[in-house]
């Protein structure tokens, strides 16, 4: 997909000393959100120096950067003279390398022990359940980004008639792998957490695990597909170890 | 060698200079509340600021020394001792094999580090072996010391590294007397009358006015939930003009964050690496140092600084910390 708008089409906001914010929009949408991966892709790409880490956010980047490498000349400071190397970057249009994007599948056991909200849900968007299943598990996502918890990623794509508020009162305990929606958000927790969105299923998947040289199952920007399954094989998964 | 807990005291963390590269996927950076304190303790025993060290708060642990060790504490005044001996801190002591040290409880500021010569051993998770109780990652799955475990000690090898050197600098076993200590005044700063600089967030503006007067005039306190992710301040309630609608995006240590209940919230070392609350200020780096010296009940007063004084005086202040730090280095080489 090419980004719609110009990638070159941001402004530039410190936050503090060390951390620079490229802000392509306001809301959550996917438009916006795939301008912020293909610029993570390009300073990735171009190995821009001087750059610690790159935080993926709905519609925005933030660069936490290196304040010795940048430290500012002609009276620039630090930021002002990382923001001019970001403007160079970026003023030649982006190419987007094609075909890039990683598709991983997620098996999802809906309803019962696993879904205690999926009545609510259901009732909510005036479907039936197995409706609500269907819509969930058909849409395209995209892991617009990562954050709350290690590995936590928050998926863009949930079909509008599944949006429901947070609960009113948040559970302190959301089990591993539920599957949930907050809002316009829909997420997988990947450890036991608080949390207050609406749970209607769980993955045997491990979404994070700290042990491994790659923790995370999802990255920013993958694209995610959800296959609903029964209980039988959700058990099945659950034992088998991971690769 | 290894080091056994006796007691663990109240908060006692095992903490290197933290994780980075990560934060795409969640992870934060955790790492020391003090970083200046921390590289310090760890200069004055010969170590680079890559090796683990202690991180002590308010109530400090008993430790048991299995074999000779240098050590030092930096950060908090605590009223630490082996045996009837006093250990000061800012300066290199050697422990000899069998001795416990009783870090005791913190006279100034809250917390200190306790670096040891090579360095504690300990997994690398993710890079670091910075403890981050709240993600539950790290050495321990994360978790603070208790009573009962037992900490490696990177072991001295004989010959010409720096531990090696440094063992020889304080001399034979018992002389625990440190030659020379390091003036804290610079680096240490545990006055909870000294205002913290603070720069406008990029909702500062969407405050309502008697809330931006408020945040450079009024009076906060640490409250007592406060941790290691952050300190709610106790205060004024501050209020926005109009609701935002925000989506979540990048914070930083340092980031002051208002949630709707109107109580501000200090991010620090474990601070999650996104949020969606206004951020109504960030703290300059120059004095999250000196914030992480406070405990529950201190005072905090907010004082304003533009970005770029800000940053100029971070990066006066790491040219000098790093002179300081190539001065110790020196002196144990001498």
């Amino acid at each position: 997909m090419t980004p719609a708008g110009g990638a070159n089409d941001f402004t530039i906001e410190p936050l503090g000393e060390s951390v620079l914010l490229m802000r392509f929009g306001d809301a959550i949408d996917a438009d916006t959100n795939a301008r912020v991966h293909a610029a993570a892709d390009t300073l990735r790409r171009v190995e821009m120096p001087g750059l610690i880490d790159l935080v993926p956010a709905y519609a925005t980047l933030a660069l936490h950067y290196d304040t010795a490498f940048w430290v500012g000349r002609n009276g620039d400071t630090a930021w002002q003279h990382l923001a001019g190397a970001l403007r160079a970057v970026f003023a030649a249009p982006l190419r987007p390398e094609p075909g890039e994007t990683r598709l991983v599948e997620i098996p999802v056991c809906y309803g019962d022990e696993f879904g205690p909200d999926l009545a609510d849900v259901a009732r909510h968007g005036g479907l039936g359940p197995e409706q609500v299943i269907a819509r969930h598990a058909q849409a395209d996502y995209r892991v617009a980004m990562l954050g709350f918890a290690p590995g936590f990623a928050y998926l863009l794509g949930l079909d509008p008639a599944l949006q429901v508020p947070r609960r009113a009162n948040p559970r302190t305990r959301v089990p591993r792998g539920s599957v949930a929606i907050g809002g316009m958000q829909t997420g997988i927790y990947p450890a036991e957490l608080p949390g207050g969105w609406q749970l209607i299923g769980r993955t045997p998947l491990a979404l994070f695990d700290a042990a491994s040289p790659s923790p995370c199952l999802l990255a920013p920007g993958d694209r995610v597909r959800l296959r609903a399954i029964g209980r039988d094989e959700f058990d099945a998964l659950a034992r088998t170890p991971a690769p | 060698m290894s080091i056994r807990v006796l007691k663990s005291g109240l908060l006692t963390t095992l903490q290197d200079r933290g994780r980075s590269g990560l934060a795409a996927f969640g992870i934060g950076s955790a790492g020391p509340m003090d970083e200046v304190a921390f590289r310090l303790a760890n200069a004055l025993v010969g170590n680079g600021d890559d090796a683990a060290a202690l991180e002590i708060s308010l109530i400090g642990p008993r430790l048991h020394f299995g074999a000779d060790a240098v050590i030092a504490l930096a950060g908090a005044e605590f009223d630490a001792h082996v045996g009837t001996q006093a250990i000061a801190g800012w300066q290199r002591r050697l422990v000899a094999a069998g001795d416990i040290l009783d870090c005791g409880r913190v006279r100034h500021g809250a917390r200190a580090y306790l670096a040891v010569a090579g360095g504690f051993e300990a997994p690398v998770v993710l890079g670091s072996r910075s403890c981050d109780v709240n993600a539950g990652l790290g050495p321990l799955n994360g978790r603070p010391l208790r009573e009962g475990d037992a900490l490696p000690v990177v072991r001295m090898r004989d010959g010409a590294d720096d531990t090696a050197r440094a063992w020889q600098h304080v001399g034979s076993a018992h002389a625990v007397e440190a030659a020379w200590s390091l003036d804290p005044r610079p680096w240490f700063d545990p006055d909870p009358g000294h205002a913290i600089h603070l720069i406008r967030g990029r909702h500062f503006d969407a405050l309502d006015e008697a809330s931006r007067e408020a945040l450079f005039t009024a009076e906060f306190k640490v409250a007592p939930d406060s941790n290691r992710v952050g300190f709610r301040l106790d205060g004024p309630r501050l209020a926005l003009a109009a609701p935002l609608e925000l989506v979540s995006e990048a914070v930083a240590f340092g980031t002051l964050q208002l949630p709707p209940g109107g109580q501000p919230i200090a991010l620090l070392a474990e601070h999650p690496t996104t949020g969606g609350y206004p951020r109504i200020g960030q703290i300059a780096a120059i004095d999250l140092p000196r914030l992480a010296q406070r405990k529950p009940g201190d005072s905090v007063r907010f004082r304003e600084i533009d970005l770029d004084e800000a940053q100029t005086r971070y990066l006066r202040r790491e040219r000098e910390l790093a002179q300081m730090i190539e001065a110790i280095a020196k002196r144990l080489d001498a």
